[in-house]
């Protein structure tokens, strides 16, 4: 908090219109993740959100923060890098599902079995919008896209069962049509001291007719009423394996926090250069050159 | 060279401890008060094949790995039958007379054999299968007439106080080896003085992390290449004293990602690479010119296309490096021309990239950051210029404007955490503010003016980054036959070549060496060909990529082109011999 005052809602806001289609699941995450920052009362200047490629990928304009809006698929290794350079940051990553889970899925898989002290929100509307309506990731089976006019032959990815696997230490499921919850699970992901997924349904009115809102309405439910423990890992992977799966069942969707562990150090809590505080705040250069020349001689 | 020296040579299997041999061989050298050059011939493998050391030493500085030795230690019989018959005149052939047999071979005339039980010798000492190079090392010690103590102090450092039995097993070692050459014929003779003056032994990777570290840099990020490796494992080395994190990461693409974030939130950082890894970072090295974000990249070459000769040198990714990124973006291109300038091209290569906003690239090679050489000391006094910051005053916040346009290009960085000066840095084409115009606002022809302003504004700072960058060297005499064009590690053997043919046959010849490849200096190069008589372009790779570039920057094409793609690193020789023949 600067100077003790309350930082309001607004604060968060830029001036700058989103560019979404109206009615675009990406609204919601916007304004959830504002209301996120708001309740945590986190100064704008000390946050960084970084996108990837994609129109989600352009929520970075849209916040008052600091933003860096990267290439396809390298949102995560960029915000690892200034998280690591400025630990004092709140770092944000957020992108869509072709940029996280598609052409960046490497570094997601790293970046979580490093258990940075970053939050990924990735906005799942299972199609590739910005290019016009190809099949994603995490498009179901037999989906009928523009690259796939027989449907789509290959298993989706889940992103939640391959988070399970990868390390990652807070792992969240949300929903666009539901804009609370989001705004909760987005506040307890940045609040979380390690890797935060947060996979968001967010539905693509334009290209995505199959995953609407309509859709997940009737297949949505809530992990926390149904009394998920989230500290139990075994019981997370059955949840996460209801959808999207092998089988191709898809009456039950979990949405809320699928598992959180908060006794696992982060990254930059075993990083020996980063004991004496943020490398930003480290002096540079040398105050003893040549002794480091000694195994020279 | 007609100075005096001593060149040895060491062969044998990967995993034989040829290279830990000749590195202890390089080390006595230099603590006797002799420059010295080494240069690793290996293959992409850990056992077995062939592969050898040369070290070369000499009272004065010394340009290039040599060429035939004096002295050969076999650790197997292809390294005999391959290598023996190189020896020159007089030398000597180290051997285990158990294992291996020069019946045979061709051998120069006076080259002494002096085969021993060195396996059986070293057993006495250590179980070691290692330890027969140690004896065969003391004997080559007493050939080149240096002192034993010398080699226990170099001992005592590779393997410090803590194994202290092991230093012990090995100067016993050395002194049975050195015996059995006092009792058989005794030195060489080379008459070489040995001052006792130690200088600094160093490889090119290593200079080049000493550089980044005392420049200030805090961050690297690096994926495990050959030649560039060793950066990364120096650095980790000292990483936890410096302050300095040293992230292994999952592929380049991470690499250079992470590196160019790290630089946006405001540490030095830096990633290196060789030409496939460097192939992965185009698109992100791109990114760092579009976003204005500082990051060294360090490319050390090997010898392509494709994953190529893995081991094996070239100067064939300077295409690479001018070309990396689609699009135009300002970038600067350093390339170092020795040790020495490793670490003070690596240091000066942060301020560049920080004081204009952009990425930075140095190039090595395998040849210069894999040898060791000798160097007098750094200077340390590197001056940390971080350029143009919002926090610095005289930047409003409410105005505050990232990419504002200016004279430079050049607009001042705010850094994340800074209150009020909060921006989007966008690889979108975007305005002074950093907002995009890529999307609703492309075409519209007041945007269509800003793109270009844009585009102008961040190409102005080529303009800066020559002013502030080098022209090229004209070395050797003034007035000459014929000059010689370089650029990077092809500056030794070069110069030794030049010397070698101003010695033999009264030629003058000159050379015109570049560090400072990108922004080229065109003015400076056109002034210095226009004296020159005839010239020719000497570089490591097929097309001339370097002399391209030059006739593209100032219409002037070399007379003759010298190109080496073999894998090897140039030798003094060849290039005399091509510089005879064009001149007939």
């Amino acid at each position: 908090m600067s100077d003790g005052k309350t930082i309001e809602l607004q604060e968060y806001k830029s001036e700058i219109k989103p560019t979404w289609c109206p009615g675009c699941g990406d609204f919601a995450v916007l304004s959830g993740l504002q209301k996120a920052l708001q309740v945590l009362q986190i100064e704008p200047w000390n946050i960084v959100i970084v996108s990837g490629i994609g129109c989600s990928s352009n929520i970075p304009h849209f916040l008052s923060s600091y933003g860096f809006h990267s290439i396809h698929g390298r949102a995560v290794p960029v915000a690892s890098g200034i998280k690591l350079a400025n630990s004092d940051l709140t770092v944000i990553a957020a992108g869509g599902d072709g940029d996280g889970y598609g052409i960046g899925v490497g570094h997601f898989i790293h970046a979580m079995r490093r258990n940075l002290d970053i939050t990924y929100i990735v906005m799942d509307n299972q199609i590739y919008g910005l290019t016009t309506g190809q099949a994603s990731p995490t498009s179901e089976k037999g989906m009928v896209t523009k690259s796939t006019p027989e449907g789509v032959i290959e298993n989706p990815v889940n992103p939640l069962t391959l988070a399970l696997a990868s390390g990652a230490t807070y792992i969240a499921r949300g929903f666009s049509g539901d804009a609370k919850g989001l705004g909760d699970l987005f506040a307890r992901g940045i609040k979380h001291k390690g890797f935060s997924l947060i996979d968001v349904l967010s539905p693509c009115v334009t290209y995505n007719k199959i995953n609407t809102y309509d859709w997940f309405r009737q297949r949505v439910y809530s992990l926390e009423k149904e009394g998920h423990n989230p500290s139990d890992y075994l019981a997370a992977v059955a949840r996460a394996d209801e959808w999207p799966n092998l089988d191709q069942k898809r009456d039950r969707i979990g949405l809320g926090v699928f598992y959180e562990r908060n006794d696992i150090p982060t990254y930059e809590d075993l990083e020996p250069a980063l004991k004496k505080g943020p490398l930003v705040r480290q002096p540079l250069g040398l105050a003893n050159p040549e002794e480091l020349l000694e195994e020279f001689r | 060279m007609s100075q005096k020296e001593l060149v040895f040579r060491i062969g044998g299997a990967a995993g034989d401890g040829s290279a830990s041999t000749a590195e202890s061989l390089a080390k006595v050298c230099t603590r006797s008060g002799l420059y010295v050059f080494t240069y690793t011939s290996y293959q992409s493998v850990i056992r077995g094949g062939h592969s050898w050391v040369q070290v070369r030493a000499a009272e004065e500085p010394v340009l290039s790995q040599g060429e035939r030795p004096q002295v050969l230690i076999c650790l197997n019989q292809p390294t005999a039958d391959i290598h023996a018959p190189q020896v020159r005149e007089n030398g000597a052939i180290i051997y285990d007379s158990d294992t291996i047999k020069l019946d045979g071979l061709r051998l120069a005339e006076g080259v002494r054999k002096i085969g021993f039980p060195l396996g059986r010798l070293a057993r006495e000492f250590s179980n070691n299968a290692l330890m027969k190079n140690t004896v065969a090392l003391g004997a080559a010690v007493r050939l080149f007439d240096m002192d034993l103590a010398v080699v226990e102090s170099a001992f005592a450092t590779v393997w410090g106080d803590k194994k202290r039995e092991i230093v012990d097993a090995n100067v016993k070692a050395a002194a049975a080896g050195y015996k059995y050459v006092e009792e058989n014929g005794g030195s060489l003779n080379l008459g070489l003085r040995h001052s006792g003056k130690a200088r600094l032994l160093i490889t090119g990777n290593q200079a080049i992390a000493l550089g980044a570290l005392a420049a200030g840099c805090k961050f690297l990020a690096q994926y495990p290449m050959t030649p560039a490796s060793s950066i990364m494992h120096w650095m980790a080395d000292h990483a936890p004293k410096h302050g300095v994190v040293v992230k292994q990461v999952e592929d380049e693409l991470a690499a250079i990602n992470m590196a160019i974030g790290a630089g946006f939130a405001g540490v030095r950082s830096m990633t290196a690479t060789s030409g496939g890894g460097f192939s992965l970072m185009v698109e992100g090295i791109g990114q760092g010119g579009m976003v204005e974000a500082p990051v060294v990249a360090v490319l050390a070459q090997r010898a392509g296309p494709s994953t190529g000769l893995p081991t094996k040198t070239e100067q064939g990714d300077l295409n690479l490096a001018l070309g990396a990124g689609q699009g135009d973006w300002p970038r600067a291109i350093l390339a170092p021309r020795n040790t020495d300038e490793c670490f003070r091209l690596t240091a000066e290569a942060f301020n560049l990239a920080e004081v204009y906003q952009t990425p930075v690239i140095v190039m090595s090679d395998l040849y210069l950051s894999e040898g060791y050489r000798t160097v007098e000391g750094f200077d340390f006094n590197v001056p940390i210029i971080r350029g143009l910051l919002a926090a610095d005053g005289g930047t409003a916040k409410d105005k505050y404007l990232r990419y504002k346009i200016t004279e430079s290009g050049v607009s001042p960085r705010a850094l994340p955490g800074q209150p009020g000066f909060q921006f989007d840095a966008g690889t979108d084409e975007h305005d002074e503010k950093g907002e995009l115009i890529s999307d609703v606002l492309a075409g519209i022809p007041e945007w269509v003016e800003i793109r270009k302003q844009m585009m102008d504004k961040r190409m102005r700072k080529l303009d800066g980054l020559r002013r502030d960058t080098k022209g090229p060297e004209l070395w050797g005499p003034e007035k000459a036959d014929i000059t010689l064009i370089s650029w990077g590690s092809t500056q030794g053997p070069l110069r030794e070549a030049i010397l070698d043919l101003q010695e033999a046959d009264g030629l003058p010849v000159n050379s015109l060496e570049y560090a400072y490849l990108f922004p080229f200096h065109a003015d400076e190069t056109t002034a210095a060909l226009k004296r020159a008589k005839r010239t020719m372009s000497v570089e490591g790779n097929f097309t001339g990529q370097f002399s391209r570039l030059l006739t593209a920057e100032t219409g002037i094409r070399p007379d003759h082109f010298f190109g080496k793609y073999d894998g090897e690193p140039f030798y003094p020789s060849e290039i005399a011999a091509k510089v005879r023949e064009v001149l007939g």
